[in-house]
This record gives C-alpha cells, structure tokens and sequence, in this order.
C-alpha cells in the first residue's frame, strides 16, 4: 500500500442526456475544489467515442475512459464500476466523479447512497423532464444547464418539472461556460459519502429488460429472428 | 390524503393531473379514493417508470406536500437583501454594505471584467463569505437557512438578458398559461390578460395572444419577457443586462417593475438608464469600488435625455413608417 492509497473515497455518479453539458459542469465544478488542494478523478463512460476524456487531461485532472462498444452501457458501467473505485482508492483521490453519457433514457446509473447528479440542459424543451425518465428521477441533485438563454419564464416552468418528476432533489442551476452556480454543487460534491466498497451496494432503478435476439447481434428483422424478450405494439 | 377522493383533490389541486398525465395514467372521475386509484394502476405500467406501487406512493405525496410549500410561498417574500461588504482582488474592503429594497433601481456599472459578474453570482448563490470576494448576503436582514441554500429552493435573481430567447413552440397565450400554471397562480386568465396587454404596451408594435413566441420581433419578445418577469417570476431581484435600445420602451419597463415590487439590478452604460437609477454600483478590481447616488445636476440632466430618447423614437417611427425626416 503506497502512502497516498486511501481506504475510501467520496463517489459521485452524474448522468444526462448526451451534449448536455455535463463534462463542463463537472470540470467548472471540480477546478475550484482541486485548487484548494483536493485530489479528484475523473471515470468517463460512453457507449461509442468520447473526446471528452482530452478536456480533463488537458486540466489536468486524471481521467479513465470506458467504452461500451457492442455492450449495453449500463451492463458495461455497472460491472466496471467497483474496479473504478478501487483505482480511486490507489489513486489517492478525495473525491471520484462517475460521468456516464449517451446510456439511454430509460436508464440510471445512480446506485443507492452514491451522491446521484443529473444534468439537464435547459433549451431541450420544458417537456424534457418527464421524458428522461429514471436517472432525474432518481437523482439527488438535478442540475439545469444552458440557462443563460433561454427566457427566464421557461427556465422556472423547466424546474417546476424538474420538480414534478422529482420533488426531493436539490435543483441548481449551473452555467457550464462561466462556473457561475457552482458553488453550492461544490458543497454537494464536498458532502458526498465516502463509499469504501460497493459490494452489496444497489443501483437506484433496474436495468432495462433485456435478452432478446438483437442483444445478441441478431441485424435480419422478421419474427423469425426475434427470439427472447420480445413486446409487440398494438397497432388495430 | 390518501383516503380523499381522487376527483376532489384534483379540483383542488390541478397540478395533481399534470402528474399522473405525465406517466400516462388517466385520473378516475368518480368516488375512487386516492389509495385505490393508485393500487388499481397496473404493475407492468408501473414498471415501464420503474416504479412500483410503494415508490408511487411516496412520490405522489411527496410532489402534493413540495407543491403545497411551494404555493404558500406569497410571490417574492423578501422586502430586503443586503451584501455585506467583501473584498475586492487586493483585498480591499468594498466601501460599505449595499441593501437592496423592493421597488429600488441599482446600476451596476464598470467595464467588462471588472466584477459585475461576480457581483451578481454571490447574490444568486446567497454568499455566506464562502466565495472569492468574500461578501455575505443577508434576507430581510437575516442568513438564510443553509439547507434551504443547498436545495436551490430559492432562486434570488431572474434575469432579463439580450440573449435570451424563447425556446418554445407556443402561442403567446398558451406560453404564459404555461407559466402561471407552474406558478400555480390561480386566476390564470386575468394575469394572462394583465400580462399581455402590459408587454403590447410596451413593446408598441402589436402582437396578438396567438401570435406564436417565435415569431415576435426583438422589441415585442424582450416587452413579453419583461411583462412576464414582472407579474409572474417567483424572483425578487430582476437583473437587467443591457437591454437594447429597440422596439422597448424601457422607462415604463423599469416604472412596471418598481410598481410590481421588484428590485431592480441593472447593469447598463446607457446614461438615460444609469441615470434612471437610485444610485449605481462603480465596479472595479473585482470589488465595489464607489456607490453613487443619482445627484440633482444628474436629475436634471436626466429630463435632458428623456427629452432627446423622446425625439430619437419620433425619428425612428418615422423612418420605420417610410417617412423623410427632412420636412
């Protein structure tokens, strides 16, 4: 055991939609906690490209990246998740930031006690809450992105929406330009639980019902092909 | 709660539709009470949310009990905010304390860079000396609570910038229903009305409720902005950037937001506007440098330049109109 390995570390899990600005919130969010002195990491999980992970190497901030490919990004970012913990641990970091993107919206990350963020962006639409689905629902902390411009009455209706789907959850509005609105997801990221194992842990929401034929590489269409957990649409 | 009548509680509380429409679920109308009709929602539709009947449960009387909080709330509560005097980057002290009152115009003025963002960033996240400058903000004279600080429950500032737009595809009508309905206001059709004709006056050139908000032009959605923001935002600070000399008639904006009991913050260098002010904040090297009182040669000045704003839009409208301004 190296002198900067530390037997926990404080997880954060944050999620949206693909483009919503997460990488920089986390990045405006994070630069201020590093400068005073603490010790963050960064695990970013995609499903086919990222170039993300460059803007945290370039402020250097040690990042890990993790590619779904063929897999779906959830299986791949649950069963990757407790090896990433461990290399926090090794690392030495105060604080782990988990950003998954691109996972489909009917899909969580967010794990029972692991602090769960999820970022919305805010010109998406105002009925862009109720469609995302798990990951705002089961968050935390909801942040709403790209507020700046849009009119300040849909940026209320927006978080009323947000508010809807999920009424416990602390809504900040963050600008992922200008930092402005980080401070108080600072204090969130700082009182993050520190996790020292998440065996035995759970995630917030299961997984989406899976195991059919296409999950398995079946591309031929026709009921033919379809075998497994198949739901047809009523169409009379 | 959950032994009342679903159809009782949806009339008195509306928003309860909104909820269950969200998910798909259509609301009973007869004697069901709330426990049943949630218990007769299917398992497998409930999957599809992931949720099942307990988790439904706890976030519906969660969502009544957020909403019942969030409509007890009287529009903009606070009379008062005052920032406690910070530092500037030498780590000056910032002259003195500035208190903010409902109905009170403040110009914030200083080049680009020079702290206004700052300024107003410590106000919107309710600095408790946690921030660069140091400053603390106070509610009414008291520190706000931090658990309700954390929980962005509060959102101080609304903001009226020249480049916001509207994002959505709706009538002017339907768009501000929507918003007086998440404000949970309850004579919707009177304050859409108000609103509307407010935001024509303002914006002179007419526009009906059914003109979609895309199509305004700058003057008449900055006019609609306004109004909205004055009769309807839940925020007590109105924070004002630049807004462009066109198509608004900003002195009644301003007089609209002082009678709608808002704090007015405006960061301007149009002399008509700064000087329109109470006083105005000199930033400076990331601090408050000076706070100047509008004194009577500036009054004066001011009915100057109301006189010149007055012939300038004369000129304007006749040119818009195809006219010569050569007699």
């Amino acid at each position: 055991m190296s002198d900067l390995e530390k037997t926990s570390v404080r997880l954060i899990t944050v999620a949206g939609p693909p483009s919503c600005g997460k990488t920089s919130v986390i990045l405006r969010t994070v630069e201020p906690m590093i400068a005073r002195g603490l010790k963050i990491g960064v695990v970013k999980f995609d499903c086919l490209t990222s170039e993300d992970h460059h803007r945290y190497s370039d402020a250097g901030i040690p990042v890990k990246k993790g590619l779904a490919g063929g897999l779906c990004p959830d299986h791949f970012f649950i069963a990757n998740i407790e090896q990433a913990l461990e290399w926090g641990k090794k690392s030495g970091f105060d604080l782990l930031t988990i950003e998954s993107a691109g996972l489909c919206n009917r899909c969580s990350p967010h794990i029972r006690t692991v602090l769960a963020v999820c970022v919305v962006d805010q010109l998406s639409g105002v009925h862009t809450p109720r469609k995302i689905g798990p990951m705002l629902k089961s968050a935390d902390v909801v942040v709403l992105t790209k507020g700046d411009i849009v009119s300040q009455a849909e940026r209320e209706v927006f978080a009323f929406r947000v508010r809807q789907v999920n009424a416990r959850a602390a809504v900040l509005p963050v600008n992922g330009l200008t930092g402005q609105g980080n401070l108080l997801l600072q204090k969130h990221f700082q009182n993050a639980p520190a996790i020292s194992s998440l065996k035995d842990f759970k995630l917030r929401f299961t997984m989406p019902a899976a195991l059919c034929s296409y999950c398995l590489g079946e591309t031929r269409i026709g009921p033919d092909c379809q075998i497994g957990n198949v739901k047809t649409m009523d169409f009379s | 709660m959950l032994d009342q009548k679903v159809s009782t509680l949806i009339k008195e509380r509306p928003y309860l539709l909104d909820f269950f429409t969200a998910m798909a679920i259509t609301v009973p109308r007869d004697q069901t009470s709330l426990k049943e009709f949630l218990t007769s929602i299917s398992t497998t539709h409930l999957t599809e949310f992931s949720l099942d009947h307990q988790s439904l449960t706890e976030q519906c009387l969660d969502f009544l009990k957020q909403m019942e909080t969030f409509s007890l709330q009287p529009q903009s509560s606070i009379t008062e905010v005052t920032i406690k005097a910070g530092r500037d980057k030498n780590g000056d002290l910032e002259p003195s304390d500035v208190v903010l009152k409902v109905g009170e115009v403040v110009a914030v003025v200083g080049p680009t860079g020079s702290g206004k963002s700052r300024l107003l960033a410590d106000i919107e996240c309710l600095a408790q000396k946690d921030t660069p400058s140091g400053r603390q903000v106070l509610l009414d004279g008291e520190v706000p609570d931090e658990k309700k600080r954390l929980s962005g429950d509060q959102q101080l500032v609304a903001q009226l910038s020249q480049n916001m737009n509207f994002v959505m595809d709706l009538s002017v009508g339907a768009f501000v229903r929507m918003h007086a309905e998440s404000r949970l206001v309850s004579d919707i059709d009177s304050r859409i009305h108000q609103i509307f004709c407010t935001a024509v006056e303002l914006a002179g050139e007419p526009f009906t409720l059914e003109t979609p908000v895309t199509a305004l032009s700058g003057g008449q959605s900055r006019a609609l902005m306004i109004a909205d923001v004055a009769c309807l935002s839940a925020s007590p600070i109105v924070l004002i950037d630049e807004i462009e000399n066109a198509g608004v008639d900003r002195r009644r904006a301003l007089e609209l937001l002082i009678k709608e009991e808002k704090m007015v913050l405006m960061a301007t260098h149009d002399p008509l506007l700064a000087l329109s002010a109470d006083r105005r904040l000199v930033i400076g090297n990331g601090g408050i440098q000076a706070i100047l009182a509008t004194d009577r040669e500036e009054r004066r000045i001011l009915s100057e330049l109301v006189e010149i704003d007055k012939r300038l839009a004369g000129m304007r409208d006749l040119i818009r109109k195809g006219n010569r301004l050569s007699s």
